[in-house]
């Protein structure tokens, strides 16, 4: 995580991943492609269905935290390299746990998100990578936390 | 609206065969481009070097093709609501470009809400496989589902 290795990331660091914007357009063309359900397409359907108006797919709200996530991780990277140093790179992911959706994401709505490092382990399978673990949540442009979920990736160890 | 699948036709242990998806290379990379921008997804030689063994879509994106299956193989054909989240997402092997896919949900559990007696929860797994049977990922979490006769 932010080009840290293993050794280097402290339980309890706060990581801001900064916003994603959500346009109506951008909702309809994910939910288009992955989730096309009535009420992530259409207004009139958004606004007589179970969250009275059209909201994002909670798959595109994901997706847009692991954008996020990533464009830190790789502008962290890119800072440790520019000092002459080689960043650890992240691996990938054996899942999730926990993942919720609290309030629908609304076309115009801003999500900042952000990660909490919850705890850490190396792993006896892959000698040269470890696991962290992090706490991550989206909150909109009124402070209204609407997303949540635990996370997990593989963490290169310091070579050597 | 009586003729769509109501809480009521989806009674524990029912299963639910899913159609198929086929993945390809540029569906990957487009959304890699978008929501996922690590060169292990991105980068040909970087990928076939990597943990994954080749290029293979973001954890993300297979949980969205999964959706994408469940969606058309009983979703808008029944009274579902949005959901509040999911309990636990195992991304167990890669899934690389030029596989097709395909998955079923089976019905753990059900009741109906106690607050809400036209909101049935049902608990879920998701399951998404290639045709050669291996398990890629599962998901587990909770459908809201209308209640025919509450």
């Amino acid at each position: 995580m932010i080009g840290l290795y293993l050794e280097d990331i402290a339980v309890g660091l706060v990581v801001d991943l900064g916003q994603h914007h959500f346009t109506r357009e951008a909702i309809i063309a994910f939910a288009q492609k992955y989730d096309p359900q009535p009420f992530h397409l259409d207004d009139e359907a958004g606004r007589s269905g179970p969250l009275g108006s059209l909201s994002a797919s909670g798959w595109h709200t994901a997706s847009a935290w692991m954008k996020c996530f990533v464009a830190t991780n790789q502008a962290a990277e890119a800072k440790i390299r520019a000092e002459g140093r080689e960043p650890a790179l992240l691996g990938p992911s054996p899942g999730f746990t926990n993942l919720r959706w609290l309030k629908p994401v609304l076309p115009g709505d801003t999500i900042s998100y952000r990660s909490t490092v919850t705890s850490k382990r190396e792993l006896k399978s892959r000698p040269e990578w470890g696991l962290v673990f992090s706490q991550n949540e989206g909150v909109n442009q009124k402070g209204e936390l609407v997303f949540s979920f635990e996370g997990k990736v593989l963490t290169p160890k310091r070579p050597g | 609206m009586t003729d769509k699948l109501h809480y009521e036709d989806f009674p524990e242990g029912l299963v639910i065969p899913f159609g198929t998806y086929h993945l390809t290379k540029e569906e990957v990379w487009d959304y890699a481009r978008e929501w996922d921008p690590q060169s292990f997804h991105l980068d040909e030689e970087v990928a076939e070097r990597s943990v994954l063994g080749g290029v293979a879509a973001s954890g993300w994106q297979a949980s969205a093709i999964l959706i994408r299956l469940a969606v058309d193989g009983y979703a808008n054909r029944s009274a579902a609501m949005a959901s509040s989240g999911m309990e636990e997402a195992k991304w167990l092997k890669p899934v690389f470009a030029g596989e097709t896919l395909t998955g079923r949900a089976t019905v753990l559990s059900r009741r109906v809400s106690s607050k809400r007696p036209e909101m049935g929860i049902l608990k879920m797994k998701f399951e998404l496989l290639n045709l050669e049977g291996e398990l890629k990922v599962e998901i587990t979490g909770v459908q809201f589902m209308g209640v025919r006769n509450p």
